[in-house]
């Protein structure tokens, strides 16, 4: 009585399975390129940050920190990551840093040309917003799947996967930053004869940066929180050590490895941020 | 005087399709009824006028009047839904994107009633921006910019960001940026409504200034109409989305059209308006140096008036005589040129009558208007002075 009737029953799911295996088939090419090219990439960055000896990289935490924050916070991030290295993590934290870069790299070259163009056409964002919704929403572990059979197990997927994760923010702030340009300013740069183009590049895009930088920071932050979910696609790094110390019940592990995520993620968060606020105009 | 910019039956309509109540218009349907009907805004309707070349043309409005959508027309930030904008005789409402950004580049610029300036770029790039755009190069641009910075008295703070400026300086830079590109019209919209009174008033004369020296062809728009009677060589009152009336300050004050007008210039100050020409008349008896005493004596008689001025045969004012003067002189056996007295006052007719009020409540004579070779033009009763206080 109170069940919703069997007859009415539409199995969507088949048929999105459909799409995906279509796709597949179809433009297997396609996303071989796109899964080299991620691939390079993210291979690029990884013998860039194995290339550099531990200290250097404490020496690099500690400078820029100190340029971009004070003397205090650098001294307490360049001790942290040395505590990630006490742990016996050091490999584990620059392959996650690795994906992290590329997935954000990525993020920024697709999301920001996408904002700009939601801020200048309504429909274009009429139509993004519920994808850009469901992105952040919907469990990562459904686009798992499909992201395992496009691209295989491995690096490449487990960018793919944080990338679909984290590039909302730095698409939606975008975005905001280019509408919240006063309209004042927009006809003034169009009465003197702009093109669009220029109004872009000279007006809007200076006007939006910090808003786009704080969009950017949100973006890392994601990208830091999906790298757990990331590894049960065979990525290495910090999250596969979570996982594994959970499939042996290792408090010690898993406890070394997550704090070394927080740790991470609070360094990334403070710099990045700083960095943005120096991009903010006095108002 | 050479015609810079004509706009001929001129209409802006808002809405997602303009064209399609133009016929409603033209039926004379009200604004609001046509917002309720369609959901369109009509923005200008049907409005036509002709500016000068090197005159300041005022329009007038209260906000909601169309005034802020008729000034973005003439530069096609607006464009039009129909009607004709004419400069230098060409019609720019359907010049394709690259005569339009030359049209901008080189004819016209703007000046905002929230300034509009570039928040990220410093003074110097901000006034230097229309020349950027030029494609000139930084050199020679930084030149004219700085330049242009002094003239609106700004030397010296080129490198700050215009965030770090008071509002009235904030506004100079404004101008000094439309300025600089060298355009032959300016678009002032409301520019000087956010500033204080006092910073408005030093504005207002800094226009002033800068137009007798570049003679540019200025639209300025506002919603006050002291500043409007103030500045402009012309005004055009907009109500409704059309315009109500167009004239000389002297003109509207004289005439008003209708009971709308009639209302706004009841607050107007009209003694920094009109000018002594404005309510001058002739005298109706005059004495030449040539007649005797016993003539002046009878026309002061006939004309029931105690002085009377007397003139030589070119019309040029040689003073004034009493009738006890006069008189007194007849017994003395004097002449009319013995008595004739020169305390009273005498003004140009291009003075404003506020200028005249301290003469007026100094002397017992009227104040005669003459012109440079000292001929007489007319004469104004202190009178007529005074009860324009009141």
């Amino acid at each position: 009585m109170n069940q919703f009737p069997e007859i009415l029953k539409i199995d969507i799911g088949q048929y999105i399975e459909l799409f995906i295996r279509w796709l597949m088939h179809n433009f297997g090419g396609f996303f071989h390129v796109i899964s080299f090219s991620i691939l390079w990439f993210l291979l690029q960055m990884q013998n860039l940050l194995f290339l550099m000896p531990w200290w250097l990289v404490l020496l690099i935490i500690f400078v820029v920190g100190w340029k971009v924050i004070d003397l205090k916070s650098s001294i307490i991030y360049t001790f942290l990551v040395f505590l990630i290295g006490t742990f016996g993590l050091w490999d584990s934290m620059m392959l996650t840093l690795a994906i992290v870069v590329t997935s954000v790299v990525i993020s920024m070259l697709l999301g920001i040309p996408l904002g700009i163009l939601m801020a200048y056409n309504d429909t274009f964002n009429a139509l993004m917003r519920p994808i850009l919704d469901s992105m952040q929403t919907m469990p990562s572990f459904v686009y798992l799947i499909p992201a395992l059979l496009l691209f295989g197990m491995g690096k490449v997927p487990a960018v793919f996967a944080t990338m679909i994760y984290a590039i909302p923010p730095v698409i939606r702030l975008t975005d905001l930053g280019i509408r919240s340009v006063p309209k004042e300013m927009v006809e003034a740069a169009h009465a003197f004869g702009s093109s669009n183009w220029q109004t872009l590049v000279k007006i809007q895009l200076p006007q939006a940066l910090p808003t786009i930088m704080t969009g950017i920071n949100q973006t890392i932050m994601m990208a830091l929180a999906m790298v757990v979910i990331a590894s049960m696609i065979g990525a290495k790094g910090l999250g596969l050590d979570v996982l594994e110390a959970i499939q042996h019940i290792d408090i010690g592990q898993g406890f070394e490895a997550g704090v070394s995520i927080v740790f991470l993620a609070i360094i990334i968060d403070r710099l990045s941020q700083s960095v943005a606020t120096r991009f903010k105009y006095p108002k | 005087m050479n015609k810079k910019l004509k706009v001929e039956q001129l209409t802006k309509v808002f809405g997602h399709n303009p064209r399609s109540v133009l016929p409603k218009l033209s039926k004379g349907l009200s604004k609001e009824r046509i917002l309720k009907e369609t959901g369109h805004t009509v923005g200008v309707n049907n409005v036509s006028f002709e500016v000068n070349e090197g005159e300041i043309f005022v329009i007038m409005g209260l906000s909601g009047s169309g005034k802020s959508t008729l000034i973005r027309c003439l530069n096609l930030l607006n464009k039009p839904t129909e009607g004709k904008i004419y400069v230098d005789g060409k019609d720019i409402v359907y010049y394709d994107n690259k005569d339009l950004k030359v049209f901008r580049q080189t004819k016209v610029a703007m000046v905002f009633q929230h300034f509009g300036l570039f928040t990220h770029r410093s003074v110097i790039d901000n006034v230097a921006y229309g020349l950027e755009i030029k494609k000139v190069p930084q050199s020679e641009r930084y030149k004219i910019a700085g330049e242009t910075l002094s003239s609106v008295g700004l030397q010296g703070w080129e490198d700050k960001y215009p965030n770090e400026l008071s509002g009235g300086m904030q506004q100079r830079v404004g101008l000094a940026r439309a300025l600089a590109t060298n355009p032959d019209i300016l678009l002032m919209d409301e520019p000087f409504s956010a500033l204080d009174p006092l910073i408005k008033r030093e504005m207002q004369q800094e226009l002033l200034d800068i137009q007798s020296r570049l003679k540019k062809t200025i639209i300025f728009i506002t919603h006050d109409i002291n500043e409007a009677f103030k500045l402009g060589d012309r005004v055009a009152i907009m109500k409704d989305a059309v315009i109500e009336q167009i004239g000389t300050p002297e003109e509207i004050l004289a005439k008003p059209k209708n009971e709308y007008i009639q209302k706004f210039v009841q607050d107007i100050d009209r003694s920094k308006v009109l000018q002594a020409k404005n309510i001058m008349f002739k005298p109706s008896s005059l004495v030449s140096t040539k007649v005797g005493l016993k003539v002046a004596i009878k026309e002061m008689e006939q004309g029931g008036i105690s002085s009377i001025f007397v003139l030589d045969n070119d019309r040029r004012l040689q003073g004034l005589v009493t009738i006890d003067d006069a008189i007194r002189a007849l017994r003395e056996d004097k002449s009319l040129n013995d008595i004739i007295k020169q305390e009273f006052y005498t003004t140009s007719p291009d003075t404003y009558i506020h200028e005249l009020i301290p003469y007026a409540t100094e002397t017992k004579y009227p104040i005669v208007v003459v012109d440079e070779n000292k001929k007489m033009l007319g004469i104004i009763m202190r009178v007529t002075i005074l009860s324009n206080l009141v």
